[in-house]
């Protein structure tokens, strides 16, 4: 109760409030993820169980235009599946990958950022070396070519099964630079501060220092560049899926369903391909929006 | 086992140097030569135990670095640090240097960077206790930090807060009661007390003193501040561009100095006391510590400078009021009284 | 004040306050003092006094959100404490110079020396480039910087400390103004240049006339340049007078307390004196006298009712002790 008062009265939760726009980020961010992970229970229909989806129902308009139902609020596609419920399901599989992605490249980004920064040296100048290789690669090249390499490695068989996992290592592993960066940054500048030497005069060993001195302080720029890394990674997945080098269209992502909507663009179907769409624009816009506050408020001199 | 009135702590030659150079590729391409920087460049000293040896100098003198390499934060380029007989350089195995280690502890100049942010201030203070394995009770651990918090003059339930919730003096209590968690023979204090207000810092002094009393402590001082070596010290080392000048008896040292430089420093000193004592108008600055004169570093700077200083470099000699140091003006005799 | 009593910057109920969150903290509080032409005032107190404040708030500085809340500042008789930004911008320089703990922040390091003296004498003297620049170079000889002629085109980093710091006060004397705000200036500096900037400052005003409020937290540095000292305690001043009395036999029990705990060379203790506890924090100023919590002496009176400075024998000291009735 205490500790919820005072995060009540923190300077980062009034500088929230003070924001409309990062309010109502905040609040759609979170209705897409509560959307995203209840998909199966509030959804209207399950777009991927044949049983409910009928073919009669096939290319209907949004419920406002003439032929509209009130039971498929965004229209249907050529297969009779709800457009809303397929956005829901849609926002599940590009969150998921999102959220693992920008999860996996922390991870990896975090420890290498560490130890080289904390080592210095040999090691940082290798570590460092290979971020700046990559780096002059644009991401999406290196996510396509871990795909490219996976299928090749991958038996045929297992394509569909392991897509989703492949793509979150190839976007994950692209994303890895900037964390390194700015861990290895900041614990350069932790390191020199005196209480790390303290905990060097008393013995500590160094992954103990590493991991309970050095890394709780440099993880508030890290959460800035995770949320605006979110944003990033749900594009990035977009867009391969968009390529069709994604996850598959038995499960289909946000990318997916612009990417087989987009060909019913010029048959009238707009829907089908506009929704998914907006839903990708308001949920990346959303997300960019809270890392920009967040980047802001966390940083002591613009306050 | 070393005889009763060894040194607890001695520095034998101590040095370090710093390859300050431009990186490479710059070296290459502009015919820079390599550069280092001497930061310390030979230093002998011994601190008895029980007693107060202090470090006194301006900024650049390599007083600090002193302090890290007694500690083990740097790694000596020549000489040794030897505590209690044994030389820190040859401890073969982790396990020996970490039971040596926790015999000494350090206690740092800004309380606003000696303490994790993240950390509440019990776990702070237990660390060394936790880190040595001295306890594994963790009602004992408890017990133990609340007794140290007392001992520094903050209170049981200081334990549960963070370090912000502290002014800067009381940080400097949390620094002390982690540095004594470990029950450490000898501190090795890096100017504790020079961010701090004055009414502060004498509350941080006395509380020194007293432990030193209670605990029978050793330690070695740095600071920048004269009036308060003279205050805390037994005996004062003057530093100068990584070497001692003179070495003493704080009566000595600040009652009859003989290096041109300790008096110069002393000449410095604010007269608190209006007494109206005429001051001798002290001339130029510390030169680039890169680029140290040749001969004795002080010679730019020395009303007695000859050509002998300006060639060769003093060794350390004891003179006649009991004090080592290192200058040719005080060996030939040629020094004016005061 | 000087025999007849003229009065250069005369500072009269001065309130400083931050509005904040959680409320509006007050830095300074009804603050009240006069220099005269040629004094030099030492303003002394521990962080957070709001020693540094009452230089800002005087010399028209102060960072906001942090603002001028009550009082007066007048120069030379004139409000200066209402002027708008930019007549305040003129007299700060040709009449209030100020010099900083850093003199890195206080040089531009884009520019030579030369070119922001001369900037700063043309704008506020009617002086051509020329003239401008001869000026600069006797403004640098009188600060004691060697090869003037030629060092007045080197840029701010090819100076060491003490030598920028001495570019920084020729900057401040460059307009000739009658009054210097001297922000721990010696601070940043070790003691064998402290002692030279020391020197320095008091041969200059002393040659120009130049009045000086030196702000510090160092009563060595106080004694040796002051001709009067004020004590400020959370806000407010505790003590003000001459400074022999002030350091010799302090009257405040702070101002006391304080002299007690500065170790000194020329006597040996055993313990320091020691005043227990902190300065207050802004937002936890207690009731009655500011230093009443950590005071040995307080009795009733202390904790209820605030002290205002009160003559006692030539000093003025805001304390009951030295109320009627005692």
């Amino acid at each position: 109760m205490d500790a919820l008062n005072r995060a009540l009265d923190s300077d980062i939760f009034h500088s929230f409030r003070r924001s409309p726009a990062v309010v109502v980020s905040a609040i759609v961010t979170v209705l897409f993820f509560a959307g995203a992970i209840l998909a199966p229970w509030i959804a209207p229909q399950n777009p991927f169980d044949l049983a409910q989806v009928d073919l009669m129902d096939a290319s209907l308009p949004p419920f406002w235009l003439p032929d509209g139902q009130p039971h498929f609020p965004l229209g249907t596609d050529t297969q009779g599946r709800d457009v809303f419920s397929t956005i829901l399901f849609g926002s599940r599989i590009s969150l998921l990958v999102g959220v693992l992605s920008v999860a996996f490249a922390m991870v990896l980004g975090i420890a290498l950022g560490l130890v080289a920064g904390y080592a210095g040296g040999a090691v940082d100048a290798v570590i460092m070396r290979i971020a700046d290789v990559q780096l002059s690669f644009p991401a999406i090249l290196i996510a396509l070519l871990i795909d490219g390499v996976a299928r090749l490695v991958i038996p045929r068989e297992l394509h569909h099964e392991i897509a989703i996992y492949v793509l979150i290592l190839a976007i994950g592993f692209s994303g890895w630079v900037q964390y390194a960066r700015t861990v290895r940054g900041s614990c350069m500048v932790e390191k020199g501060k005196e209480y790390v030497q303290a905990a060097r005069v008393i013995g500590r060993h160094p992954a103990a220092i590493m991991l309970q001195h050095v890394l709780p302080n440099v993880l508030g720029p890290v959460l800035v560049i995770a949320t605006i890394h979110l944003a990033i990674a749900i594009i990035s997945e977009a867009t391969l899926s968009f390529l069709g080098v994604g996850v598959p269209p038995t499960e289909p992502s946000l990318g997916t369903l612009i990417r087989i909507g987009n060909n019913f663009l010029f048959s009238g179907e707009w829907w089908i391909t506009v929704f998914p769409g907006a839903a990708l624009v308001v949920m990346v816009l959303a997300v960019n929006l809270l890392g920009d506050w967040l980047r802001d408020a966390l940083n002591p001199k613009l306050r | 086992m070393s005889p009763p009135d060894a040194p607890l702590v001695a520095a034998r030659g101590l040095a370090r140097h710093f390859d300050v150079s431009r990186p490479l590729l710059n070296r290459l391409l502009d015919g820079a030569p390599r550069q280092v920087l001497r930061a310390v460049d030979g230093v002998d000293f011994e601190i008895r135990k029980g007693e107060t040896l202090s470090l006194v100098g301006e900024s650049g003198c390599g007083k600090s670095t002193v302090a890290r390499l007694v500690v083990g934060l740097y790694r000596p380029t020549r000489g040794s640090v030897v505590f209690d007989g044994t030389d820190m350089a040859a401890l073969a195995s982790r396990a020996a240097a970490e039971r040596v280690r926790r015999r000494f502890q350090m206690i740092f100049q800004d309380p606003y960077a000696s303490l994790n942010p993240r950390w509440r201030v019990g776990r702070i203070v237990a660390e060394p206790i936790v880190a040595h394995a001295l306890m594994s009770d963790p009602a004992a651990i408890r017990a133990r930090v609340d007794e140290l918090l007392l001992q520094v003059g903050l209170s049981p339930a200081d334990r549960d807060k963070f370090p912000h919730e502290f002014s800067g003096g009381q940080r400097q209590r949390i620094s002390i009661a982690r540095a004594l968690s470990s029950n450490p023979e000898f501190l090795v204090c890096d100017e504790p007390t020079s961010a701090l207000d004055v009414s502060v810092q004498a509350q941080i002094l006395n509380l020194m003193k007293d432990l030193q009393r209670a605990l029978g402590l050793t330690y070695l001082f740095i600071s920048h501040n004269l009036a308060v070596v003279h205050y805390i010290s037994d005996r004062v080392g003057v530093m100068y561009l990584g070497r001692l000048v003179e070495t003493g008896d704080v009566k000595t040292i600040f009652a009859r100095p003989q290096h041109p430089y300790t008096r110069m420093l002393l000449d410095a000193i604010p007269d608190l006391e209006m007494s109206g004592r005429p001051r001798t108008p002290v001339a130029g600055e510390v030169p680039n510590p890169i680029d140290p004169p040749p001969g004795c570093a002080f010679h730019p700077r020395c009303p007695l400078a000859t050509d002998r200083c300006r060639r060769e470099v003093p060794l350390a000699r004891v003179a006649p009021t009991g004090a080592t140091v290192a200058c040719h003006a005080v060996e030939e005799g040629r020094l004016p009284p005061r | 004040m000087d025999a007849n009593g003229t009065k250069l910057l005369e500072v009269r109920n001065l309130r400083v306050e931050f509005p904040s969150r959680r409320g509006t903290l007050v830095a300074v509080d009804d603050v009240s003092f006069d220099i005269a032409p040629g004094e030099v005032l030492g303003v002394v107190g521990e962080s957070g006094a709001g020693k540094s404040m009452t230089g800002a708030a005087i010399i028209g500085l102060l960072e906001p959100p942090g603002r001028i809340a009550g009082g007066e500042i007048l120069l030379d008789g004139q409000r200066i404490d209402n002027l708008p930004y930019e007549k305040m911008r003129r007299v700060r320089g040709r009449q209030i110079g100020a010099i900083f703990q850093d003199p890195l922040t206080a040089l531009n390091p884009l520019y030579t020396i030369g070119r922001q003296l001369v900037e700063t004498i043309v704008t506020h003297l009617d002086m051509g480039e020329r003239a401008a620049r001869d000026r600069a170079i006797q403004l640098l000889q009188d600060v004691g910087i060697p090869a003037a002629e030629r060092r007045i085109d080197h840029y701010p980093h090819q100076f060491s400390g003490g030598m920028r710091q001495r570019v920084v006060i020729a900057l401040a004397l460059s307009a000739n103004p009658r009054l210097i705000v001297a922000d721990e200036p010696t601070t940043a500096l070790d003691v064998s240049i402290q002692a030279q900037i020391i020197t320095l400052i008091k041969r200059l005003c002393r040659e120009h006339g130049t009045a000086v409020m030196l702000v510090t937290h160092d009563m060595g540095v106080i004694a040796e340049t002051a001709d009067r000292v004020a004590v400020m305690y959370a806000g407010r001043i505790a003590e003000i007078g001459p400074v022999r009395d002030v350091v010799r036999r302090a009257r405040h029990p702070y101002t006391e307390g304080l002299m007690g705990s500065i170790p000194k060379i020329g006597e040996t203790v055993g313990r320091l004196t020691q005043i227990d506890g902190a300065m207050p924090r802004l937002d936890a100023i207690p009731r009655g006298c500011a230093f009443n919590p950590r005071c040995a002496r307080a009795f009733g009176r202390c904790r209820i009712d605030r002290p205002d400075p009160m003559d006692v024998d030539g000093a003025r000291v805001a304390c009951w002790l030295y109320g009627e009735g005692r």
